[in-house]
């Protein structure tokens, strides 16, 4: 529908400003939407490739800032313990969220109760999350504690100091923060099944593990790779739930991406290796993107074809 | 399809001799029950250790049976606790997450719905390509903008303010609004439009009558995603603002995080669940509309 | 002077001509049927001269005054939708009297309006409810109501009828005749369904593919369709089409069936004299103008019949008439009959063909001869 409010009553200029009203009110949304995307985008991008130290330098330097981000040990295990962390992360949180969805859609009473009850980590902050989960991984003031308290003087959970497993304490915190998430859209989906196709699977003798592993979950496998597409996005961003938690140690046992770039940008007066190592995110978040939404778009025009 | 109505007239567990019934019904609520004890217990134990005194928790850790309850804890980290060299507690960095959360909402809100309005019910030639654009904002890493947006705050003397937080936080959260709510009045018929421009109604008429009215469940929406996240928000008030100004979060880590001298775990605590409670009472007022926010947001 | 007069228009989307040429003109107080199949352009023809569409090229005028470019409100139009487009959160006589307030309509006249139509449309009782609260067909009377307030130059109706229930399309369809024959004002009215344009209209427009095909008046357009597509899209049980090569002999022109047994079929006398030998027609005739072959039907009302020999294959009573899926020599045929006198499944029976009725189209062009 092209836009023509016309008036013949109005003069020339209130005609024009009423045709084009649509336009007029996008305009600070596009100016604000395309320096944030594209013009802050390139700055970063062009950051990255300058001479800048402490200070921004707009000289150009060349790519070796990527490749000492490279040779950089935190670097490293940073990108590493994301991939470790993306992994256990995304599938634990969808594994919890399937099994809690399904124990909802057994038509329980006080439905709405238990929904809020898992979901609720969700409203709030990393920031706190991970605070509160410092508190009882730590052996000075957790679980740890408490078992020496009630007898047992040998108790040792100290997964949060230990170089080795602190990265699985991020990664229980993670889960417990997100599963409710993907339980509601997993549930949402098991929902939006056909009841008739339950009731078929129920006459065909199908147990009920069988018809949800053989008809309800394969049926609603979209939402599924939704839910992990959004939590993959999450943890490529994941920042603030580690600082609370960990602040990326011991050492730099649980460092991850974002927290490198802070520390590059802020702390250490590398700012063209930050913007390189906040380009690498970009580059992670756009290898999870570019082909889901290629996917999704090739998924949609081809439905739309067989509708019309 | 977010409303989690239970819509199937059909109960598999339902069927069967009625010992089957009563068991595997049984263990449903048995596994329920066992998960929502591990969602609670860790802000029960933060809870209950806001009222005990320092001694206690420092003796017995945090996972203990209460003693000596006491509100003045709660007291404390409002108004009185040090952090970051001033000590009035954190009802000046909960004033700051108000000021910044409360006009960044209402404005990205606001403009998310004309922007709505615009790009589902008046199309012109590119305004699907700039729709693109402005859903690109949904998933830009905030790393890629923080020197960008430090420079640009710098320039108009918005460094180190609540303001210049509310600025970025508004234009961030265009992206969620525009996207809700243009996918939202997309299943508007067109024909109400159509039908109102023959009544004589012009752009802005359409809006206040048309449009505003069917928008509040996705006004709803959008204020709840907006509130929350940018309350949560902790990244940008670390390093656009620092000591007095900073927001909440910021706050928390900055005490709690600083490692030196003697730990306040109750007072903390206390300041934490101050931290977790506007989002949480959001939550809990607008579940409903948040799980419709989020299977918005994911799915789309 | 015309009312509606739209000239050498043409509408494109991109290189997609969906309007070629479409020249109509409607004079004061007509009611015109656009009709067509889906995607024809006639609810594209329909939007332009709402002006919810832009132009391409060409020409609208409106009582004389050139529209092309004035805003839907500015054209002084009402239109009745499909989906009735009632404003979801207003009531029915909010709905009504929106468009006279964008026009700052003084308030006891609008009360007169209302009332005036409420009365007419019989919805009183319904003034203070909200649109959810009402069945399709009230729905319905209030979309007409809504467009009746006004008191407009020209009513757009865009399939109005098409999410009623059978019914209630037949009850509304007399109630729109009705509305019209009071008001007298002119009408556009864009539906799929031939029947209502038929019933409603005082001219129609049958359009295809963009073009405008025919437009002129119910009758004509059954009896006289220019082309092939007309004559098809019109009618239904659909007319049949049988394939025929022209003969001709000392008594005149007559036509031999392609898929026929060889015998001449005499064309009605002093007519297609000038059609040449052997050249290859089409034969149009409708369902309903065969007839038993011994009651010269045709004859006695001053027609000339021919008789064909149809075999039943199917038979399909609808209570009024019953219709038979025949074949007539090779080629499929369709019959409509009366029920009292329909012959059985399996009969070979004859019939009367009324050739003065009967309509020739050229195989090419497809255009009538």
């Amino acid at each position: 529908m092209r836009s023509q409010i016309e008036a013949g009553y109005l003069h020339a200029r209130g005609r024009w400003l009423a045709d084009h009203m649509p336009q007029i009110v996008l305009i600070p949304t596009v100016f604000a939407t395309l320096t944030y995307v594209v013009l802050f985008s390139l700055w970063t991008v062009w950051l990255s490739v300058s001479a800048s130290t402490v200070l921004p330098d707009p000289t150009f330097a060349g790519f070796h800032e990527y490749a000492a981000l490279w040779q950089n040990k935190r670097w490293t295990v940073a990108y590493q313990n994301l991939f470790l962390f993306g992994l256990l992360y995304v599938v634990g949180s969808m594994i919890l969220g399937t099994l809690l969805a399904i124990l909802i859609d057994q038509r329980v009473r006080f439905e709405s109760v238990w929904r809020t009850i898992y979901l609720y980590p969700l409203a709030i902050s990393f920031i706190v999350t991970g605070t509160v989960w410092r508190w009882i991984f730590h052996p000075q003031t957790g679980v740890e504690l408490a078992l020496k308290d009630m007898g047992w003087l040998a108790a040792r959970f100290d997964w949060i100091t230990n170089r080795d497993l602190a990265i699985y304490v991020v990664v229980i915190t993670g889960i417990w923060h997100a599963s409710g998430f993907a339980m509601a859209l997993i549930l949402a989906g098991l929902r939006s099944v056909d009841g008739d196709l339950i009731k078929a699977a129920q006459i065909d003798g199908a147990s009920l593990q069988r018809t949800y592993r053989r008809v309800i979950l394969p049926v609603i496998w979209p939402i599924f790779l939704a839910v992990a597409v959004v939590l993959l996005q999450f943890a490529i961003k994941t920042y603030d739930l580690v600082v609370a938690l960990t602040q990326g140690g011991p050492g730099v046992a649980t460092t991850v991406p974002a927290i490198v770039v802070y520390d590059l940008m802020f702390q250490r007066g590398q700012i063209a290796q930050g913007a390189a190592a906040a380009v690498m995110i970009l580059l992670a978040l756009a290898t999870v993107l570019v082909p889901y939404t290629a996917y999704t778009a090739w998924r949609r025009s081809r439905e739309g074809a067989h509708h019309g | 399809m977010a409303d989690a109505v239970p819509h199937r007239d059909f109960d598999p567990l339902s069927t069967g001799s009625f010992r089957q019934r009563i068991l595997s019904k049984t263990s449903v609520y048995m596994a329920l029950t066992i998960f929502a004890l591990g969602y609670l217990v860790p802000l029960v134990i933060i809870l209950i250790n806001t009222l005990r005194p320092l001694d206690e928790i420092v003796r017995s850790g945090f996972i203990a049976w209460p003693h000596d309850v006491s509100l003045q804890y709660w007291g404390e980290a409002w108004s009185t606790f040090c952090i970051g060299g001033t000590c009035e507690g954190v009802s000046r960095f909960f004033k700051n997450s108000l000021m910044m959360a409360v006009p960044a909402t209402i404005l990205s809100t606001a403009i998310g719905l004309v922007n709505g309005y615009v790009l589902s019910k008046w199309r012109f030639r590119g305004s699907d390509a700039l729709f693109g654009i402005i859903t690109l904002g949904v998933f830009m890493p905030a790393q890629m903008t923080l020197l960008p947006w430090a420079f640009v705050l710098g320039k108009l003397g918005l460094s180190n303010t609540i303001s210049g937080l509310v600025l970025v936080h508004t234009v961030q959260g265009l992206s969620f609004t525009t996207l809700f709510c243009r996918n939202y009045f997309v299943n508007i018929p067109d024909d109400l439009i159509k039908a109102a421009r023959i009544d004589g109604a012009g752009f802005w008429r359409i809006f206040r009558r048309i449009i505003l009215p069917l928008s509040p469940p996705i006004i709803i929406v959008a204020v709840i995603w907006q509130f929350t996240g940018i309350w949560n928000e902790f990244l940008f008030g670390t390093v656009f603002t620092s000591g007095a100004n900073q927001p909440i979060t910021s706050a928390i880590v900055a005490f709690s995080g600083s490692g030196t001298g003697e730990r306040h775990y109750n007072v903390e605590a206390a300041a934490v669940i101050m931290a977790a409670i506007p989002p949480l009472f959001i939550y809990l007022v607008g579940g409903k509309y948040f799980v419709r926010g989020l299977t918005q947001g994911a799915v789309k | 002077m015309s009312s509606l007069l739209i000239k050498d228009l043409r509408k494109s989307y991109g290189s997609v001509e969906v309007l070629k040429n479409i020249n109509l003109e409607a004079e004061s107080g007509e009611f015109v049927a656009l009709v067509g199949p889906s995607g024809c352009g006639k609810s594209t023809l329909l939007s332009i001269i709402a002006g919810l569409e832009s132009v391409t090229s060409g020409e609208i005028r409106i009582d004389d005054i050139l529209v092309n470019d004035r805003a839907p409100k500015d054209r002084d139009i009402a239109m009745v939708f499909q989906s009735y487009a009632l404003y979801p959160t207003m009531s029915v006589r909010e709905n009504m009297t929106f468009g006279m307030e964008s026009r700052h309509v003084p308030k006891a006249q609008q009360q007169e309006a209302i009332d005036r139509v409420s009365a007419l449309l019989q919805i009183e009782p319904l003034l203070d409810r909200k649109p959810s609260q009402l069945s399709g067909g009230q729905r319905q009377r209030v979309a007409m109501g809504r467009a009746l307030v006004r008191d407009p130059k020209l009513f757009l109706f865009d399939e109005p009828l098409s999410n009623l229930d059978a019914k209630l399309r037949i009850e509304m369809r007399t109630e729109i005749k009705k509305l019209h024959q009071n008001v007298g004002k002119t009408t556009v009215y864009v539906t799929h369904d031939q029947i209502e344009a038929m019933t409603l209209a005082s001219r129609i427009a049958v359009m295809h593919k963009g073009v405008l095909q025919q437009y002129d008046t119910p009758k004509m357009i059954y009896e006289r369709p220019v082309n092939r597509f007309v004559a098809s899209f019109m009618g239904s049980p659909t007319m049949n089409f049988l394939d025929a090569r022209v003969a001709r002999s000392e008594s005149g022109v007559g036509l031999v069936l392609a898929a026929g047994d060889g015998s001449v079929l005499p064309l009605p006398s002093g007519t297609f004299s000038n059609l040449a030998p052997d050249r290859n027609i089409v034969l149009g005739v409708r369902p309903e103008h065969f007839s038993p072959a011994h009651e010269q039907r045709a004859e006695r009302k001053g027609g000339q019949s021919v008789i064909m020999r149809a075999k039943v294959d199917m038979v399909e009573p609808t209570g009024s008439q019953t219709i038979l899926m025949v074949t007539i020599g090779g080629s499929d045929a369709v019959i409509a009959c009366e029920p009292d006198h329909a012959p059985s499944q399996g009969d070979t029976v004859s019939f009367a063909v009324d050739m003065t009725k009967a309509c020739l189209f050229d195989p090419a062009t497809e255009q009538r001869l």
